[in-house]
């Protein structure tokens, strides 16, 4: 304490630092261009049709989806699992920039983190759309509820994904605000979180394959490649919507970053789709080759069964999407030209959507187990909603990116801030001038 | 203390707090619209509130309800069910017998697929009319296999059909029961004498209970359930038949308010054919025993190592 290396704002000056920074935040957040409120406000027409057609859905009950006792999870998991893919992905800035101190990533990182905390609320704003009966929520709360802790997965999932959110907003809060106060960040504060969070991603990722893959009836899940696969894929979309981001901040003049941090996702993805396509031919030779009681769902999936192809178009989709992605990925050209280079991200981005959503969640309830054939087509209520939650997850990342660059930029700090007031001044004026009593 | 630029800031700050101040408002203004906006597109959530009470939502979990409490509930749910389906329903909590451990046994070579069971499980337990829900199904199966692949829940031509077999299926009661397992809230889980059941008043409805059970046993109320009032059966316990909630999952309890009064389940009284054996697995003298001990007997997807005690057996 008495010989702190970094220099330390006096801790009383928070109190009237941190609730500033608060009412600056809130500023920042809400001003903008006319580009901008016609941005916030196409979203939130987005937010107003998905919240009125789950209130639609809470009033009438699940039936108003696609979903029945057969394929039980639609939509709204797919989503999820997707999701969770892109928060897990933040980790991919992170490692480079913390663990082998790229100075040149420190300033990306935060596009990412901030990515990763907008991600999360999507996914939990996912699982509530998904329950049927949300007035029950703090069933689910320790302490609370009655929380099946550790037998169920899905606990875990509750824990991790909250403590994953915690944590982001931490780092990102407290660099943040560090930058806000013209203060070097002090490391205690912020480096031990940076590596709690390395291996939170992992941590998240892999509990919500477990998930799934913990369940003996369902032999499409019940395989030990899946939470690699879940990695790996993960890995793909993230740092693609990562480079998307970044590429729309540059367009738009807000926030111009160096060609560094889009070279070296793109390095990862190179690494990542390589092995995300891996493993995925190791799982379909396993189901292919032995047959029997894996092959169904895969069957269904990939070429229909009994007149059933409901889902064929979709992953053809998704693998056609994946492998061109792979190979514009790989093709030095690409990197060049920056048109094939958004194409190659929307284009890993939609597979992996379909690969990691429609793609398994469904199959995994096709055949039943009973081995019925009852397909699932998601209603309109579903795309709704889903609309909806994807319109908050980009509101969210939106008011934090308009908050942390001009931050970030140092356009925006506490000194620069502090103009008296004619009022403090008058006061300030008042203590010094005042004569001591008596 | 310094000299004033001429550009005089005093001006200019008015005119910037003129700016702020109109910004100020028209920010509000947004706000107030965005907010109204939202509370108008929820609106629905409102109509679906009326019907809950403060009472039911804090309604504690099953095992932590005091007997004086339990008795307040069922209260209620006798008074709204009077006054939602105009039913004046007995409703009791029926708790397991002690040393009581119950099981089932099915012959496969005399089931003849004419889903009596399955109609017999819709009238006992006020099962969604429309939907024609039921904890039963009965799969036709081939004969010379016995892989579920290869059976049809959906037939509608006169049975026994030549060749075939008839095969229902319902909530094997696990012993190693996956679906406790995943419930992240215990809304469900296995009593003493074996029986699986849900606490309808906890369940949040996630489903994945649902996604773990191998034998499509669990059943969710995507709505709630419209039964007339002159086919509610108005013998009720609060763990079995009482009218379920929208929103939550459901599934077959042995007859739990039959079978621990020392009724048999309604699906073997409703049996032409006497393929059904309900007994008590811990009495040496039970049928059932005997059917296990004498029977070529298997259960279910044993690979899985759930340790069903719903037995199936041939007699031929």
């Amino acid at each position: 304490m008495d010989h702190d290396p970094i220099p330390m704002p006096n801790p009383t000056r928070h109190l009237t630092t941190y609730p500033r920074f608060l009412w600056r935040a809130a500023g920042l957040a809400t001003d903008g261009g006319l580009r901008f409120y016609a941005w916030m406000t196409v979203l939130t027409c987005i937010a107003l049709v998905g919240a009125h057609a789950w209130a639609i859905q809470v009033r009438d009950g699940l039936a108003v989806t696609g979903m029945s006792d057969h394929v039980s999870w639609g939509l709204y998991i797919a989503n999820f699992t997707f999701t969770v893919g892109v928060a897990a992905a933040a980790v991919m800035m992170v490692i480079p920039a913390y663990l082998y101190h790229d100075h040149e990533m420190h300033d990306a990182v935060i596009v990412g983190e901030l990515l990763a905390i907008a991600a999360i609320v999507m996914c939990l704003l996912s699982v509530t759309v998904d329950l049927g009966r949300p007035d029950r929520f703090w069933h689910l709360m320790p302490g609370f509820g009655r929380f099946n802790w550790p037998m169920s997965m899905l606990t875990w999932d509750v824990l991790v994904l909250n403590g994953y959110l915690l944590l982001n907003l931490h780092i990102c809060g407290y660099l943040i605000y560090s930058r806000y106060c013209g203060q070097r960040p002090d490391p205690r504060w912020y480096l031990p979180f940076v590596f709690l969070s390395i291996v939170w991603a992992f941590s998240i990722h892999t509990v919500t394959a477990f998930l799934y893959c913990g369940l003996g009836g369902r032999p499409f899940w019940n395989s030990a490649v899946l939470a690699p696969r879940f990695l790996a894929s993960a890995f793909v979309a993230g740092p693609s919507l990562i480079i998307l981001a970044i590429l729309a901040l540059r367009q738009l003049g807000a926030y111009p970053l160096g060609d560094r941090p889009v070279k070296l996702l793109v390095k990862i993805i190179q690494v990542t789709a390589l092995i995300n396509l891996f493993l995925l031919a190791c799982e379909l030779f396993t189901i292919f080759y032995t047959g029997g009681a894996h092959l169904a769902s895969a069957h269904y999936l990939f070429f229909g069964m009994h007149g059933h192809y409901g889902l064929v178009p979709w992953i053809w989709t998704a693998i056609s999407l994946n492998v061109i992605a792979c190979g514009l990925f790989l093709w030095s050209g690409t990197r060049r030209r920056i048109w094939l280079l958004v194409a190659a991200c929307v284009m890993t981005v939609v597979g992996i959507w379909i690969e990691k959503g429609m793609g398994l969640i469904i199959p995994g309830f096709i055949p039943s187990t009973l081995h019925e054939i009852v397909e699932y087509r998601p209603s309109l209520i579903e795309w709704q909603i889903t609309a909806g939650i994807w319109a908050a997850g980009l509101m969210v990342y939106t008011v934090l990116l308009k908050i942390a660059i001009p931050i970030l930029n140092g356009r925006v700090r506490a000194d620069l801030d502090h103009r008296p007031t004619p009022v403090e001044q008058a006061t300030s004026i008042t203590e010094i001038t005042a004569p001591p009593a008596r | 203390m310094t000299e004033t630029p001429p550009s005089a800031p005093g001006k200019g700050c008015g005119e910037e707090d003129c700016a702020c101040t109109r910004r100020t408002a028209m920010k509000a203004a947004g706000a107030t619209l965005g907010a109204a906006a939202f509370a108008t597109a929820l609106a629905p959530l409102t109509e679906w509130a009326q019907d809950l009470s403060v009472d039911q939502f804090l309604q504690k979990h099953y095992r932590e309800m005091s007997p004086a409490e339990m008795a307040q509930v069922l209260e209620r749910i006798t008074s709204d069910t009077l006054k939602h389906h105009g039913v004046q329903i007995s409703i009791s909590d029926v708790k397991p017998r002690p040393d009581v451990q119950f099981g089932y046994a099915l012959n496969l070579s005399i089931c003849i697929g004419c889903r009596r069971c399955a109609e017999a499980c819709h009238v006992e337990n006020n099962h969604d009319r429309a939907s024609h829900n039921s904890y039963i199904r009965v799969l036709e199966m081939t004969q010379g296999s016995i892989d579920l692949e290869q059976g049809d829940a959906t037939y509608t031509h006169a049975v026994p059909a030549p060749g075939k077999y008839y095969m229902p299926i319902q909530c094997q009661h696990c012993d190693n029961p996956p679906c406790t397992k995943v419930c992240p809230v215990e809304a469900t889980w296995k009593e003493d004498d074996g029986i699986v059941v849900v606490d309808y008043d906890w369940c949040i409805g996630c489903r994945y209970c649902e996604a773990a059970c191998p034998y499509h046993a669990r059943r969710f109320n995507w709505q709630a359930p419209e039964i007339p009032a002159e086919e509610i059966n108005p013998v009720q316990a609060y763990l079995s038949n009482r009218i379920r909630p929208q929103g939550v999952m459901e599934k077959c309890t042995f007859c739990l308010h039959r079978t621990r009064q020392g009724r048999l389940p309604a699906c073997l009284e409703a049996c032409p054919t006497g393929a059904r054996v309900f007994g008590d697995l811990a009495d040496p003298d039970s049928e059932i025993r005997w059917i296990l001990a004498n029977k070529r007997v298997f259960v279910l997807k044993e690979e899985l190592g759930t340790k069903p005690r719903f037995f199936y057996f041939f007699d031929k």
